[in-house]
């Protein structure tokens, strides 16, 4: 592959290349000719109304969906069929979900030990002692022995961010990461995000919340009807967007 | 810190000493005398009560007939027939006299020691395995290959001076446990590949999977024992044989299997969709996703299922009365053909339901236990 050549020998190269991306659900088309690039620790806010393609995307990147038509190269490795390629990827792109998935049999850090030992094969000693490092990180390590179930969402999904993290991953993908949340919750999660984009760590975020677009977003990438509208720098996206559609979503979302 | 003024979360218990000040109320305490039970549990509405009404009515006329049977005429100890037909009571004393022939069916007589030390053996074994404590491998394994060996070393003899018995003439309790054991230690494993399978993506073992529960389900039990039993030699080559018992336990394994494999299908559709991804975003593979994050959460939330299906195989082993192996069932009919005591049958089967009761009634106990143990943590 061209791309991968490229993709090692220079360090302003992008680690995730999207070209020409199609995909459908049925007849129903959910992605169409998507081209994105997203440079090594780049930090890029997808946003758009729901519907749009925006989950579908950033889960491609992982291949929790598959894209028909198009290539995907994350850190130099094409998306194929390949299993071996696949279970490679995912080991380095770490993923927080909406709805935080935690595993809720396990306690927390089971959760976050789990990946770390079965598949990079560490020892449960040295496992342990990284999920203590990132659940300080996350600043719960005193929820360590306790069962998911029994933490409030902010804390849960601060979790989650540990457990993706302690698989050491070179890019981080954020599904709507708050917007299960109550409110008084969104900014401690949004605080964990804020301080892991200022550790350099190249993120792709699906969020609705502009305040943290604003803060931490190195791009914005505006998405409508299955196809990316817009790409601009926070400053032009906020203050001078080019695009009617981007105008009308900006107009009713920061209204509120 | 977007905000650096506002205290860190995971801080805010700790650094504020108004939470430690604050008086607790406890909840009222609710007053529960045994007629506050009674008005809320028996006479709670018109028909309830009339309910209980009937349902004393008939206790007050069961009970003391039953005790004056079953306990103040009953004949206790006697191995004289005569004895118990002058009785109006029942006969315990049939118990006492036949329980050899109906624990341990046509076994050798002069053998009988080695089933109750197999017996013994067999409950201890289970009981080790069935406590937490005991869950390691390193303890697990040596106490089935020991308890495993002393059990098989009973039953079969052949070796140290002990005399060769044939599996064909064991019997009573002793065989089954063996087909119990046997059926749910061999269907269980099978149990879950066969769910797994039916959920597979690759058509081809989804397709065997699916024909296999589905031609199980539909015949009896009995067929399949017939077919192990007498159809299945005829397909062996010559000279090959297999042993009948194992042949019988091996058609009770898969069909015990094809109905718990449904149960366990029940509890993986039950697992949201965000947990596989959870797990496959972290980059663990099919074996370890399932291992470790769906099959403990759907054996979990199917285990009553589960339960119920290993006490129907426990019950179902009685089947085997009509391929001609003497289970505790059988063994007691044969005894009872006895013409001195066949009068007093309902008395020796009501022995047997009691074995039978006490086994699965500890099962469901213990099954009772393990779901506590597993909501442990997760009443919140």
């Amino acid at each position: 592959m061209s791309e991968s050549a490229m993709a090692q020998s220079a360090t302003a190269e992008p680690v995730i290349q999207l070209t020409d991306v199609n995909k459908w659900y049925g007849d129903f088309q959910a992605l169409r000719d998507i081209n994105l690039s997203v440079d090594r620790g780049e930090r890029v806010v997808v946003c758009g109304p729901s519907g749009s393609g925006k989950s579908t995307m950033i889960r491609c990147i992982n291949r929790l969906e598959e894209h028909q038509r198009g290539t995907i190269v994350v850190d130099g490795i094409e998306l194929t069929d390949n299993l071996k390629n696949i279970e490679a990827i995912r080991s380095e792109v770490g993923m927080v979900f909406q709805s935080f998935n935690l595993f809720p049999h396990l306690r927390v850090v089971d959760n976050l030990t789990l990946a770390p030992m079965w598949v990079r094969k560490m020892p449960k000693k040295e496992a342990e002692d990284l999920a203590m490092q990132y659940l300080e990180r996350v600043q719960i390590p005193e929820q360590a022995y306790k069962f998911p179930g029994q933490l409030s969402g902010g804390q849960q999904q601060r979790v989650a961010i540990a457990r993706a993290l302690c698989m050491q991953p070179k890019i981080m993908l954020f599904d709507e990461p708050t917007s299960a949340l109550d409110p008084e919750m969104i900014k401690e999660v949004l605080d964990v995000m804020v301080e892991l984009a200022e550790s350099g760590m190249t993120m792709i975020v699906v969020t609705h919340e502009m305040g943290f677009a604003k803060t931490v977003a190195d791009k914005m990438v505006f998405m409508d009807d299955a196809e990316i509208v817009e790409v601009a720098t926070p400053e032009i996206f906020f203050e001078n967007p080019e695009n009617d559609r981007t105008k009308l979503f900006l107009s009713q979302i920061l209204t509120h | 810190m977007v905000d650096s003024v506002a205290p860190l979360p995971g801080q805010k218990p700790a650094a504020d000493p108004a939470a430690t000040k604050k008086t607790i109320t406890p909840p009222p305490i609710e007053k529960i005398g045994v007629l506050r039970w009674l008005k809320e549990n028996l006479f709670n509405s018109p028909f309830n009560t009339v309910l209980t009404i009937i349902m004393l009515f008939l206790l007050a006329d069961w009970i003391p007939s039953f005790l004056q049977w079953g306990v103040f005429d009953a004949v206790w100890y006697t191995a004289d027939h005569n004895v118990c037909r002058q009785a109006d009571g029942a006969c315990w004393a049939v118990v006492g006299e036949k329980h050899r022939p109906m624990l341990f069916g046509v076994y050798p007589y002069d053998e009988h020691w080695r089933l109750v030390v197999a017996l013994i053996v067999y409950m201890i074994t289970i009981t080790l395995t069935l406590t937490p404590r005991c869950w390691s491998l390193k303890i697990l394994v040596p106490l089935w290959i020991v308890g495993g060996g002393t059990v098989a070393l009973m039953l079969w003899g052949g070796v140290l001076g002990l005399t060769y018995v044939d599996s064909s003439q064991w019997g009573g309790l002793p065989l089954t446990m063996v087909l119990f054991t046997g059926t749910v230690v061999l269907g269980f494993p099978v149990s879950i590949l066969f769910a797994l399978g039916r959920r597979s993506h690759l058509p081809a073992i989804k397709a065997i999977c699916v024909t296999l529960i589905e031609s199980m389900r539909g015949v009896p039990l009995i067929t399949i024992l017939f077919v192990a039993v007498n159809v299945f030699p005829l397909f062996l080559p010559e000279g090959l044989e297999i042993d009948k018992l194992f042949r019988v336990i091996v058609g009770m394994a898969i069909f015990f299997a094809c109905y718990q494999a449904e149960v366990i299908r029940g509890g993986l559709q039950a697992i949201p969709r965000g947990q596989y991804e959870a797990a496959e975003a972290l980059g663990l593979g099919y074996w370890q996703h399932t291992i470790k994050i769906i099959l403990p959460q759907a054996l979990r939330i199917c285990l009553p299922g589960i339960v119920n299906h290993i006490i129907a195989a426990l019950k179902n082993t009685s089947f085997v009365l009509i391929i001609g192996l003497f289970d505790i069932l059988t063994a007691t009919t044969a005894v009872m053909q006895d013409p001195l005591w066949r009068m007093f049958f309902v008395e020796a089967y009501l022995f047997v339901a009691v074995v039978y009761f006490i086994f699965c009634f500890a099962l469901s106990k213990y099954s009772q236990k393990v779901e506590g143990w597993l909501n442990e943590g997760r009443r919140f």
